[in-house]
């Protein structure tokens, strides 16, 4: 099928403004965005700038906006898209180049939740053992891949970039339920401050958004409650 | 732009609401204030609600605002505490959307019914 795909484009080094670029690109039904992003950048125009690595939903590189809506190109069939396209950078982030957006802002907030096993006592003589019911408790948010999907779909972080967002949140979630974990209070810190886990305002742009199906919006609730009820 | 879906449809007609009732709420305590100058004063300026064709679409407005903001609000708090709250968020938006639409009709009714030449008790 033939596409018309618009893709926005900057350069900050020589384009005051942002614009669209429009490619008419053959592409199968069942090629991905991202083998079409490709098919342009090979064949068409090899100025066009992305990220990509792994490209089959793994890494977490190529979050985009693929017609009004956060997507991995490498996880949307063209088919499903149609044979009109507009394909943008992720909101809220600095463009550096076309569709790649300055993450370290991201990973900073993914830092400050602490994303790791915190548990100081001595090591049992066996495993720390998880019950698959304990298990059960966080298993969801242990699918998240970091492509930003979520946290840039989010109203509350466009208008506040300090919001930790949902990314952070989903990571937070998966040690705070996690029986092994120590470190609740010193995340709680983080989350329930001014820019934690009370700015989200259940829009769950974010829940649509992820692609590894994560219940977003439910894990940043499940969060809220948790602190709310340790708090009575 | 984002294609939001209808959680975000939901937030921008809460929070619009929610404003539009504050706004509201601050040009209630003028218009109540002004009793504090004699019934003269107050009876001529609200009358205006009544009288004018706009403000009677206002008021309209005003409950359709205060109905959806009840109703979603209802909604949101189903989500924040009923743990599988969030599962039905997309029903329960259609759901306020209806109950607020219904809820409307009396209001009409009674409100605008007069401005198309209806006889309203
Ligand atoms: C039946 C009474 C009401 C209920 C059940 C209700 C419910 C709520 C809830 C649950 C929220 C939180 C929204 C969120 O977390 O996203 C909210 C926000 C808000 N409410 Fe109300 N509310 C009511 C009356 C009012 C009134 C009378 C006003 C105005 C004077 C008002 C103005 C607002 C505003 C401005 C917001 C912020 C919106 C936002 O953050 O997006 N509400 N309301
Ligand atoms: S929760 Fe989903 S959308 Fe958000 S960063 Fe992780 S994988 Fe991406
Ligand atoms: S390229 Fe790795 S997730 Fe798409």
């Amino acid at each position: 099928m033939l596409i018309q795909c618009k893709v926005r484009r900057f350069n900050p080094t020589v384009d005051k403004k942002p614009y669209f670029s429009t490619y008419q690109v053959e592409a199968e039904p069942t090629d991905r965005v991202l083998d079409m992003l490709n098919t342009i950048k090979w064949e068409l125009d090899g100025t066009l700038t992305y990220r990509r690595s792994c490209a089959h939903g793994v890494c977490g590189s190529d979050a985009m906006r693929i017609n009004g809506r956060n997507r991995l190109a490498c996880k949307v069939l063209v088919r499903d898209i149609g044979n009109k396209m507009t394909i943008e950078p992720m909101m809220g982030f600095t463009v550096l180049r076309d569709l790649v957006v300055d993450m370290e802002p991201f990973f900073e907030k993914y830092k400050a939740v602490k994303p790791y096993l915190i548990n100081d006592n001595p090591a049992p003589v066996t495993e720390r053992l998880q019950s698959p019911e304990e298990l059960e408790a966080y298993d969801d948010t242990t699918k998240c891949i970091l492509c930003a999907a979520c946290t840039t779909a989010c109203p509350p972080f466009w208008s506040n970039p300090d919001f930790v967002g949902p990314a952070a949140l989903v990571n937070a979630h998966r040690f705070i339920f996690d029986s092994r974990d120590k470190a609740g209070a010193e995340r709680a810190d983080v989350i329930s401050s001014r820019e934690g886990v009370w700015r989200c305002r259940t829009v769950f742009n974010c829940t649509d958004a992820c692609p590894r199906g994560i219940q977003v919006t439910n894990a940043m609730e499940e969060v809220k409650r948790k602190l709310l009820y340790d708090r009575a | 732009m984002y294609r939001g879906r209808e959680g975000m449809w939901s937030w921008i007609f809460h929070r619009m609401s929610g404003i539009g009732v504050l706004l509201f709420l601050f040009i209630h305590i003028v218009d109540t204030a002004l009793i504090g100058w004699g019934p003269e004063v107050y009876n001529a300026v609200t009358r205006i609600y009544h009288e004018w064709t706009i403000f009677r679409f206002l008021q309209f407005l005003l409950i359709a605002a205060v109905l959806y903001h009840s109703f979603n609000g209802v909604r949101i708090l189903m989500i924040d505490f009923w743990p599988k709250g969030y599962q039905y968020q997309r029903q329960m938006f259609y759901g306020a959307m209806a109950l607020t639409l219904l809820a409307l009709l009396p209001t009409g009714y009674f409100l605008l019914g007069p401005v198309f030449g209806l006889q309203v008790r």
